[in-house]
């Protein structure tokens, strides 16, 4: 396969950037979408010139750290983390264009890389449950549903990439910071911090800068693992219960 | 600031805002829309006219009328405050992106849709509420009592080929921002259960076709019934 990149290259967040076209060929229909960059990478350094810096670090899609706004799509065409993405889903002589997750809280590192430690604050604020110290509690010690542990575990699904935020049109995270409070919301180990959690987990990421939800559901659409959107729900519910009944004024 | 102005001020609290006001106009189309069907009784406006003068003297109707205001008022104040902020939260656009791949097109222009029903709105109240209100109107008497004679004017208004024309288009806008608007509110509310949710979703629908169609059908056969 012969393949026209355009590729966003930005020297530091100061930086303006912009867009730089380069031609790959023998890319392999086997190649992921990472492995053709590899190659140009390889390519530009034996070139002298700077290779294109880009977020990765699992390759088996459970990380979270890859990234990439592919053709107009968090991810890529396909419904998953770009590291799953193949080169099948192009097709020979196609232009690609490459941009990094586009938001004001996800300010661009270099290149493609953004930094995504706002995600990070979001859940230092309350994404966490209280447990006691001591021997490791039996198995199954706290009964849970089935149906509720389920929940949970979907909602727990989320690997925090970002593509939510940056296939949303206001650049809102709220997919990824519902899908946080709900895995904790649901289980009998989070109900310490309910209250709090909800309040605090959203202030945060007000502060952050993130858009607000208009429920187009395009992050649920672009979601590499499926994460849905009766978690922002339950967060709102979670959110108004909050602060009529907490005692956080 | 206090808890309640905190909560308010959230993206949460702004768009529970969004929310409210919007299902209270809703509410308010399903009043107008089923009121104004006294427009196809065919018995030369008597009651459509005893209708409208309810509307405007009735006490209860007044407040619920200021409620109205409020709604239509803060509905678009905390749009305009909610896009600014979402506009912000994205300062570099993307060069390609493909929204149409993932959400609807409704979702991604309610601003766009609203901004034409609020056009609409200007000259619709401008040409029938305003004139109900405070304009010269001419008078029809039923067993001795006065009223003002609002269907011979809409009569009139609706003989203007462009005028219904901007009608019927707007109510088609209006279909497009209720589709959205509607399981939307619930949404927020944090409405969102596999046992509701459905039928929701299907009443929104319902509701975005019937209650604009009803709409848009009133100028048509007014105009076309006047030849």
């Amino acid at each position: 396969m012969k393949l026209t990149l355009k590729i966003w290259r930005q020297k530091n967040t100061a930086d303006k950037g912009g867009f730089v076209t380069y031609v790959a060929d023998h890319v392999s229909k086997d190649m992921s979408f990472l492995e053709m960059l590899d190659v140009l990478n390889d390519q530009l350094t034996e070139k002298g010139e700077d290779p294109v810096h880009f977020d990765h670090d699992c390759r088996e899609g459970i990380c979270g750290m890859c990234s990439l706004y592919i053709n107009g799509k968090p991810h890529g065409p396909l419904q998953t983390t770009t590291c799953q993405l193949h080169m099948r889903s192009f097709s020979d002589g196609e232009t690609i264009t490459i941009e990094p997750w586009r938001a004001k809280a996800f300010p661009v590192v270099k290149d493609l890389v953004v930094n995504r430690s706002a995600f990070d604050r979001i859940i230092q604020a309350g994404g966490y449950v209280s447990v006691n110290t001591g021997g490791v509690p039996d198995a199954n010690e706290i009964p849970i549903p089935k149906i509720v542990a389920d929940l949970a575990m979907d909602a727990a699904q989320c690997i925090g990439c970002g593509a939510c935020v940056a296939a949303c049109k206001n650049a809102s995270a709220m997919l990824f910071t519902s899908a946080k409070v709900s895995q904790l919301a649901l289980l009998p180990q989070g109900q310490v911090e309910r209250k709090t959690r909800a309040e605090k987990m959203v202030a945060q990421m007000d502060s952050e800068g993130f858009g607000a939800c208009t429920n187009t559901g395009a992050c649920e659409a672009e979601c590499p693992k499926g994460i849905s959107i009766t978690n922002i729900a339950r967060m709102n519910r979670e959110y108004f219960s909050a602060v009529v009944s907490s005692d956080n004024m | 600031m206090t808890w309640v102005t905190k909560t308010l001020n959230s993206t949460l609290g702004r768009k529970l805002i969004m929310a409210l006001t919007g299902l209270f106009l809703i509410l308010f189309l399903t009043g107008h829309v089923s009121g104004n069907l006294l427009l196809f009784k065919g018995d030369g406006g008597q009651a459509f006219n005893m209708y409208a003068k309810f509307m405007t003297t009735n006490p209860a109707v007044k407040l619920l009328s200021y409620l109205t205001y409020i709604s239509v008022i803060g509905h678009i104040i905390y749009s305009i405050s909610l896009s600014l902020y979402n506009k912000s939260a994205r300062p570099v656009a993307y060069s390609t992106s493909k929204g149409s791949t993932n959400s609807a097109w409704s979702s991604r222009n309610m601003g766009v849709l609203g901004t034409i029903i609020l056009i609409f709105l200007v000259v619709h109240l401008q040409g029938f509420w305003a004139k109900m209100h405070w304009g010269e109107m001419p008078t029809v008497t039923y067993d001795g009592e006065v009223y003002k004679d609002l269907f011979l004017i809409v009569n009139e208004a609706f003989k203007q080929g462009w005028l219904v024309a901007l009608y019927v288009l707007s109510m088609i806008f209006l279909g497009f921002h209720l589709s959205h608007g509607f399981a939307s509110a619930f949404q927020t509310l944090g409405i969102n259960h596999k046992k509701y949710s459905p039928a929701i979703k299907a009443i929104g629908t319902a509701y975005s076709i019937l209650v604009p169609a009803s709409f848009a059908s009133m100028p048509l056969y007014i105009h076309f019934s006047s030849y």
